[in-house]
C-alpha cells in the first residue's frame, strides 16, 4: 500500500478516535472526571447493533437508533448511579468507581455473550473511491470520515449557540456560580454523559466496522488511545480532541505499516507520556493556574 | 517537663520507647502475620495440610506482598498506580534472567536472594525512570500514565529476545518456599509500616491530605512521591522474582492490565491506607475464587461490584456513621455508659 492509502487509513481511525475523544473531554471538562468506562460504552453499542442486526434481524437504520438510544440511556443511569453520590469525594475514589464500572460492563457483556469475538454485521455499505492509479479510499472510511466531521460542526454549533450548550460552558468553567446563575448543574451534568455515550454509540458502529469483529474487551484499548488522544488535544477542549484524534490515528497508521505492528501500542503510549512530559495541557489546552 | 512526662509513662525507659516507635497498628499487623504463619506451620507440621492448602500458601503470600506495597501508594500516598504488574513483570524477568544466567557461579543459597535483589533494584530503577516525569502530574494522568507504562513493558517484552518472547521464559528453577516469602512478607510490613510510622511517612500523608498546604510547609513533593513510589515498585518487583521462581515460567501475558486490578481490588477491599487490611484482603482474595471454582466466570464481575460499593460507601456519611458505632472502643463505651445511667437510676 502506498503512503497516501496508508495516511488516509489512520485520518479514518483517527476519526473514530476524535468521536471517543470527544465523550472523554466534554465529561472532563464539566465533571472534572476521568470517565474510564466511556471505552466500554462504545463496545456495548456495538453489541447492541449485533444483537438488534445479527440475532433479531432488525433494520440497519432502526439497529444504529436504537443503539444510540441504549448507550444515552446507559450513560445517563451510570452517572445518576455511580458517579452523582460521589461529587464531593475525592478524585481517586471517583476513578476506582470509574474503574469498576468500566470491568462490570465488561463482565456482563462477557456473561451473556461469551468472551469469543464475534462477526460485526456488514452495516456501511458505501462503494470505494478510486482516485488515480493506486489510491483507493474504501467506502468505509470516507463514510466514517464524513460523518464524523458532520457531527462535530453539529456540536460546536449546538455547544456555542444553543442555551444548554452555554450553560455546559458555563459549569465547565465555575461550577459554583453556574449554580448560582440558576443553572441546574446535576442536569447539565446527566446532558454531558448522555452525549458523550450517544457519540460513543456512533463510534462503537464505525470501530466495530473497520474491524469487522466484536468481542467484550474491544471496547477497553480504543478508549484509552481516545483518552491519549483527548490529553494531546489538551483534555477539556474540543478541536483539540478533533485534532488529538486525528494525530493519534495517523501516528498509529504510519507506525503499524512502517515500523511494527506490536510495537504500535506502545508508540502510541509513549507520545502520552512525551506529551505530558512537554506540555501537560495538551496542544491546545490552556493552562491552568491552580488557585488556593 | 522531660521527667515528668517520664513519670507519667506506665514503663519508663525501654518498652515506652519501643511503644511510642511501635504503635498498636504496627504491632497488629506482625501479630497478624506471625500468626497466620504459626497456623500454617502447624497445619503442614500434623500433617493436617492438604496439597491444595499448601499450593495456595506462596501465591496468597505474593500476593499479601503486592497488596501492601501497592497500599503505599494508592492509600497512603493518595494516587492511583495502574501499573504495579508492569513492576511485577519487570522484576520477575529481572530476577528470573539473573538466576538463569549465575547458574554456575552462585550456590543457591546465595543465588536466590540475590535474584530477589536484582529484581526488586531492576524494578525500582524502572519505578524512578517512570516516576520521575510522570509524578510531576497528578491523579487521572498519573493512573492512565501507569496504566499506558504496564501496556508499553508488555509489548516490550513480547517483541525481545532474550525474554523467550510471547511464548515467555521457561526452566526457571523452583526455589520459592513457603518460608522464603514469609520472610520477605515480614521484610515489606517492616520497611513499609517504618516508613509510614516515620516524619518521611507523615510527610507523604500530608501530601496525600491537602497537597497546597504541604508544599507552602516545606515538604518536598515530587522527593516523597518519588520515593513511595520506588519502594513499591521495588516490593512489586521483589514479588515478581517470587513468582517468577513458583511457577517456573513466566509470560509477559500475565502481568496484563487484569492483574494490577486485581492488586488494586484487595488494596480497596482492605481499606486504602491500612495495611492489616490490605493483608486480610490479599488472603481472602486469594483464597475464595479456589473454594468458588464452580464460580471462576464470576470472578471478575464480583471485582468490579466490590470496587463500586466499597467506594459507594466509604463516601456515604451514613456509613461512615455506622461504623464508627460498630467499633468496639465505641461500644464498650456505649455500654459503660448506659450502665451508669443505670447506676444513677
Amino acid at each position: 500500500m502506498s503512503f497516501l492509502s496508508q495516511l488516509i487509513n489512520g485520518l479514518s481511525v483517527g476519526s473514530i478516535y476524535a468521536l471517543i475523544a470527544l465523550g472523554y473531554t466534554m465529561v472532563y471538562g464539566i465533571a472534572k472526571m476521568l470517565n474510564f468506562a466511556h471505552g466500554d460504552v462504545i463496545m456495548v453499542g456495538a453489541y447492541t447493533i449485533f444483537t438488534a442486526v445479527s440475532m433479531l434481524g432488525l433494520d440497519y437504520w432502526i439497529a444504529i437508533i436504537l443503539s444510540v438510544v441504549f448507550c444515552t440511556v446507559l450513560g445517563i443511569v451510570i452517572e445518576k448511579i455511580a458517579y452523582k453520590p460521589l461529587r464531593k469525594a475525592s478524585p481517586l475514589t471517583v476513578l476506582i468507581t470509574a474503574i469498576g464500572v468500566s470491568y462490570l460492563l465488561q463482565n456482563i457483556v462477557l456473561l451473556i455473550y461469551g468472551s469469543h469475538q464475534r462477526p460485526f454485521p456488514k452495516i456501511i455499505s458505501v462503494k470505494s473511491i478510486k482516485i488515480g492509479e493506486n489510491l483507493v479510499i474504501s467506502g468505509e472510511a470516507f463514510f466514517t470520515m464524513v460523518i464524523t466531521i458532520v457531527i462535530m460542526i453539529i456540536l460546536t454549533l449546538f455547544i456555542k449557540n444553543s442555551k444548554t450548550g452555554r450553560a455546559m460552558v458555563a459549569v465547565s468553567e465555575d461550577k459554583g456560580a453556574a449554580e448560582l446563575m440558576g443553572i441546574n448543574v446535576n442536569r447539565i451534568i446527566s446532558i454531558t454523559f448522555a452525549i458523550g455515550s450517544g457519540l460513543a454509540a456512533i463510534a462503537g458502529l464505525f470501530f466495530a466496522s473497520t474491524y469487522g469483529f466484536i468481542g467484550p474487551y474491544s471496547g477497553a484499548m480504543p478508549g484509552i488511545k481516545a483518552f491519549i488522544a483527548a490529553v494531546l488535544g489538551g483534555i477539556g477542549s474540543i478541536p483539540g480532541a478533533m485534532l488529538g484524534g486525528i494525530l493519534l490515528g495517523v501516528v498509529e497508521g504510519l507506525s503499524k505499516a512502517y515500523i511494527s505492528t506490536e510495537l504500535s501500542d506502545a508508540i502510541v503510549f509513549s507520545i502520552l507520556i512525551v506529551i505530558l512530559l512537554f506540555k501537560p495541557s495538551g496542544l491546545l489546552g490552556k493552562n491552568v493556574t491552580e488557585k488556593v | 517537663m522531660g521527667a515528668k512526662s517520664e513519670k507519667n509513662k506506665p514503663f519508663p525507659g525501654g518498652i515506652g520507647r519501643f511503644r511510642q516507635k511501635y504503635d498498636n497498628n504496627f504491632l497488629i499487623s506482625f501479630g497478624i502475620m506471625i500468626a497466620i504463619f504459626l497456623f500454617c506451620f502447624l497445619m503442614i507440621a500434623t500433617g493436617n495440610a492438604t496439597r491444595h492448602f499448601k499450593s495456595l500458601l506462596v501465591p496468597a503470600g505474593i500476593n499479601i506482598i503486592l497488596a501492601i506495597s501497592l497500599n503505599l501508594v494508592v492509600g497512603i500516598l493518595g494516587e492511583l498506580s495502574l501499573g504495579h504488574a508492569g513492576f511485577m513483570s519487570v522484576g520477575a524477568y529481572a530476577g528470573c534472567l539473573f538466576s538463569i544466567y549465575t547458574q554456575e557461579l552462585f550456590p543457591i543459597g546465595v543465588r536466590f536472594p540475590l535474584s530477589l535483589l536484582v529484581g526488586g533494584l531492576v524494578a525500582a530503577f524502572f519505578g524512578l525512570v517512570i516516576g520521575v516525569p510522570v509524578l510531576r502530574l497528578k491523579g487521572d494522568y498519573l493512573a492512565i500514565v501507569t496504566l499506558a507504562f504496564g501496556e508499553i513493558i508488555r509489548s516490550v517484552i513480547i517483541n525481545l529476545d532474550f525474554t523467550g518472547g510471547a511464548a515467555g521464559l521457561k526452566n526457571i528453577e523452583k526455589h520459592t518456599t513457603y518460608t522464603s516469602v514469609f520472610i520477605i512478607i515480614l521484610i515489606t510490613l517492616f520497611v513499609i509500616l517504618n516508613l509510614i510510622n516515620s516524619r518521611h511517612g507523615r510527610a507523604i500523608m500530608a501530601i496525600r491530605d491537602n497537597r497546597i498546604a504541604a508544599e507552602s510547609l516545606g515538604v518536598n513533593i515530587t522527593y516523597f512521591k518519588l520515593l513511595s513510589f520506588i519502594l513499591a515498585a521495588f516490593f512489586a518487583g521483589i514479588a515478581g522474582v517470587l513468582y517468577g521462581h513458583n511457577i517456573g515460567s513466566l509470560t509477559a501475558a500475565q502481568f496484563d492490565y487484569n492483574r494490577s486490578i486485581e492488586i488494586l481490588v484487595m488494596v480497596v477491599l482492605g481499606g486504602m491506607g491500612n495495611i492489616k487490611g490490605s493483608i486480610i484482603s490479599a488472603i481472602l482474595i486469594t483464597i475464595i475464587p479456589e473454594m468458588l471454582r464452580g464460580a471462576d466466570k464470576y470472578r471478575m464481575l464480583f471485582y468490579s461490584i466490590i470496587l463500586i460499593i466499597m467506594m459507594l460507601l466509604n463516601a456515604s456519611p451514613r456509613f461512615a456513621e455506622f461504623k464508627r458505632k460498630i467499633r468496639i472502643k465505641n461500644l464498650a463505651s456505649a455500654l459503660k455508659s448506659k450502665s451508669r445511667q443505670k447506676e444513677e437510676v
